[in-house]
């Protein structure tokens, strides 16, 4: 049993411990825009932000994640408005499947609040996600034009 | 929006007391059937590709699967385009497998491959939305009390124009339903397109940026419970025995069951708890008569075919033996393409529930009619009471069409846990070692070149493995598979560019325990290796520039040459590269579209960074522009991936890669600009999702050895020590 604060709100979760934090979130707290795709924080799939800063949440356990803020891709956008990554993300139609997108758009709005003008090599040293639909090009764009925004 | 649509549990529309009319069969016309059909939330069914509700929305059916690949909008903008509808209010939802059964397969071929979602579907689609609009012009002009020629159609408003008086398809969607369809509505010449060939937003982007895009391995039932899976790791093995008393303790497990004769599941409350205990389950695998095969003795025996006496000839002109006997100067070298993974994002997936009177299962899939055969077979019951829920995929590129393994697991493991619904999830792991692999190949190249270095003859021998054989035997010709030969054909969506004197292509087919699978571009990737790197050995053999090499050969492919051109002018072929980089070239022509690479590469020791590839494609109609920039420039990353770090090996009979440390994929930081050419030259219906993806690899092989003089002919590149940065 563990308490967690994810997106702003308080949930119980009836799990051993060491469970990582993505299955907790999948299937206790019930939000699957997190996804799973390795289970050995190699894709960049399951991030989140533990209090801003990304995270695999597929190698996180839950205990380390207690008392955090915890915010999912459900959490980013505030009040009914995008946040900046993901508007660029829909202007500049990054995703194509979308099953990484929901990491990536973590791994970058983590980078954003870090340095929020990244140049190519800041991104190219912090995002690290695998997307095998290939969508980097667009990535990139994006992350540029959020940074604008 | 799709998932918004499908009221999960139920299906996502329900036809009408009034039902379809009988005895309709699709062939290339379409059927419409007679009285009103009703979506669910009650709208008409004008046809059965459009559904217009009172709120002018336009829904339009399509049979295809999304993978990330744009077909939904692609094929939406088909239907609108003669639909006359206003395109922002156009949504998409997928009819199932089922309905398509019960309904004489109206909505056609449902799968999604081959690069042939909108090539091989355009003009029924297209069709679809002309017949509807001129049944919506009917309607309307039956309620003015004119004749249907007096009224227009234009963004979902019909004008009576003598009167200037107008109304909404969906204020007459509801007449419209119940006319007669029209036969034969002619359909508009390409000059007069408004919607295709513009680059249109997608229709599915904004969920998948807020998360609620609902994946395959998202999917929540009431009551559903869990499971994973181990399949005998050895293909053709069993699973002989497990001793279940070891984990039924642990927590959340409800089941441990046998999976037809090769695999074990764990059944539990929640994935997690399936996992962890499956993990910790002793299995014994009875691992069959495999189980010393490794990717040497493979590749010895792949060797075996390249000087065999037999093969399967698929071009043969002229009498290549003597002309290379005879010619001035002869070039020969040996390639090998290893096995890969598809390996896309979501695991293979797939959820069931059984009773015995009915089965359903929900699953990401590119092929909904071979999900549902799956289904039936699986589950023992008759396709009245099966049905099929597709749901988004999370990736596909071949895994998910022709393969359906995951569906006939779930059904039956839901067979052992009546009335529940069980969702399958594989682990990557899983997902690593129980692929449908990429063929294993090896190829001979033997070249002749006379005085003044012309190509006299030309000999490409394959000797490998035949996807047809394992999959679709009864599509074998006389024993040979005509997939292998994509893009070396003589003719047809796959045609060879070179005009040899004496050519002669043929295939020393050489199978292995290994299942292989149609994989994102399928044989043209290394089809595309072997020919476009060996004529740059050819060319540096004869002393020509590599361009100039291909050009004489290419007089009778003016297609092929195009592309060729094209990319050569936009990188500057000929002219100094900036300092420090080097350039190659490919082309091919593959699912119906031309296309051509010029890659441009800086190597520093072992490190090659790949800088830019200026891509051309003639795809003869360019739907979407925008989104065939995007299937380019992803092509490239699955394969370079591949071509750089990926392949999946062999030892005691199973594959040694189970996760991405060991099956790598690109990252942005690897990424080269990619610019794109699209120059459709019309009259034909190209592939999008795959013909590019070839020739990337070998324009940067070819620039490689450029920049180094090195000439790789195995793969992938990691293996010679090479990093791609």
């Amino acid at each position: 049993m563990a308490r967690l604060t994810i997106n702003g709100k308080s949930s119980e979760v009836n799990v051993d411990p060491n469970t990582p934090l993505l299955w907790a979130i999948r299937e206790q707290v019930g939000l699957t825009g997190t996804k799973y795709g390795c289970g050995v924080a190699l894709c960049g799939a399951c991030t989140v932000h533990l209090d801003g800063r990304a995270v695999r949440s597929c190698v996180t356990p839950v205990s380390t994640a207690v008392g955090k803020q915890i915010t999912t891709i459900e959490g980013l956008a505030a009040n009914g408005v995008l946040h900046k990554v993901q508007k660029a993300w829909v202007d500049n139609e990054v995703p194509q499947c979308g099953y990484c997108q929901a990491g990536m758009i973590m791994a970058v709005a983590a980078l954003l609040k870090d340095k929020p003008k990244p140049t190519d090599a800041d991104i190219d040293g912090s995002i690290t996600n695998i997307c095998r639909c290939g969508t980097f090009q667009q990535v990139r764009e994006a992350i540029h034009a959020a940074a604008k925004a | 929006m799709i998932t918004k649509d499908l009221k999960i549990g139920r299906r996502s529309f329900v036809i009408g007391s009034t039902a379809v009319g009988a005895g309709l069969a699709l062939g290339l016309k379409i059927p419409f059937g007679a009285g009103v059909v009703r979506a669910q939330d009650g709208s008409p069914e004008i046809n059965a590709w459009i559904v217009i509700r009172p709120d002018d929305t336009v829904v339009v059916r399509v049979a295809r699967s999304e993978m990330g690949q744009g077909t939904i909008t692609g094929l939406a903008q088909m239907a609108a385009e003669e639909l006359e509808c206003n395109w922002s209010k156009v949504t998409t939802e997928y009819p199932t497998p089922g309905q398509s059964v019960a309904r004489k397969r109206v909505w056609g071929n449902f799968s999604t491959g081959g690069s042939r979602g909108i090539r091989e579907s355009n003009e029924y689609v297209r069709k679809g939305g002309a017949t509807a609009r001129v049944m919506l012009v009917q309607a309307a002009a039956d309620a003015w009390k004119v004749p249907a020629s007096e009224c227009s159609a234009a963004n979902s408003v019909i004008t009576h124009k003598p009167t200037g008086r107008t109304t909404t398809y969906g204020k007459v969607a509801e007449a419209a339903a119940k006319l007669t369809p029209p036969a034969d509505v002619p359909l508009k010449d390409p000059k007069e397109w408004k919607i295709i060939g513009k680059s249109v937003k997608r229709l599915d982007t904004i969920d998948k940026v807020t998360g609620a895009q609902v994946y395959g391995a998202d999917l929540k039932l009431p009551g559903m419970l869990n499971a994973t899976i181990k399949e005998c790791p050895v293909f053709g093995g069993k699973a002989k025995s497990f001793e279940a008393d070891k984990i039924k303790s642990m927590p959340g497990v409800r089941h441990v069951v046998k999976v037809g004769e090769t695999a074990v599941a764990v059944v539990a409350d929640t994935w997690w708890q399936a996992k962890t205990a499956l993990d910790a389950l002793p299995i014994a695998w009875d691992e069959g008569p495999n189980a010393k095969v490794s990717s040497a003795s493979i590749a010895e025996m792949l060797k075996s075919g390249l000087d065999a006496d037999q093969a399967f000839v698929r071009t043969q002109v002229g009498d290549v033996k003597a002309a290379i006997a005879g010619a001035a100067k002869k070039v020969e070298a040996v390639y090998a393409y290893p096995f890969l993974n598809h390996a896309p994002m979501e695991p293979m997936n797939a959820t069931a529930k059984y009773t015995a009177d009915k089965c359903e299962v929900w699953v990401p899939t590119q092929n909904g009619e071979a999900a549902f055969a799956a289904t039936l077979a699986a589950s023992g019951l008759p396709a009245e009471k099966c049905e099929v829920y597709k749901i988004n995929l999370g990736g596909g590129f071949g895994r998910r069409g022709a393969f359906h393994d995951y569906v006939t697991q779930a059904v039956l493991i839901a067979k052992q846990v009546p009335g529940t619904p069980v969702k399958l999830l594989w682990t990557r792991e899983e997902d690593m070692v129980q692929g449908r692999y990429h063929p294993v190949m090896q190829a001979k190249l033997t070249g002749g070149l006379d005085a003044s270095g012309n190509l006299v003859g030309l000999h490409l021998r394959l000797s490998g493995q035949s996807i047809l054989a394992a999959v679709f035997p009864q599509n074998l010709q006389d024993g040979r598979d005509n997939a292998t030969f994509q893009g070396l054909d003589p003719s047809g969506d796959f045609t060879l560019g070179y005009t040899v004197p004496n050519l002669l292509i043929d295939h020393a087919m050489r199978n292995t325990h290994v299942p292989p699978g149609f994989w994102r571009g399928v044989n043209i990737n290394q089809n595309a290796i072997f020919l476009e790197c060996f004529m740059d050995e050819l060319a540096k053999a004869a002393g020509q520039d590599a361009l100039e090499f291909r050009r004489k050969l290419m007089t009778k492919h003016p297609k092929h040459l195009a592309v060729l051109n094209a990319v050569a002018d936009r990188a500057g072929w000929g002219k100094p590269a900036p300092q420090g980089v080097h350039r190659g070239l490919a082309h091919m022509m593959a699912f119906g579209s031309y296309v051509a690479a010029c890659a441009e590469v800086s190597v520093t020791g072992d490190k090659v960074k790949v800088r830019r590839i200026v891509c051309a494609t003639d795809p003869g109609h360019a739907v979407n522009p925008a989104q065939i920039e995007r299937q380019i420039a992803g092509s490239f990353v699955y394969g370079l991936s591949a071509v750089f770090m990926e392949e999946c090996t062999v030892k005691d009979g199973r594959i040694e890669q189970t996760n991405f440390n060991s099956f790598d994929s690109m990252r942005i930081a690897q990424m080269p600009k990619v610019e794109s050419i699209i120059m459709p030259s019309g009259g034909f219906w190209g592939g999008v999702g795959e013909p590019t993806i070839c020739v990337a690899a070998p324009a940067v092989l070819n620039a490689y050895f450029n920049a180094t003089g090195k000439r790789i002919r195995t793969f992938p590149l990691k293996n010679h020590g090479i990093q791609m940065v």
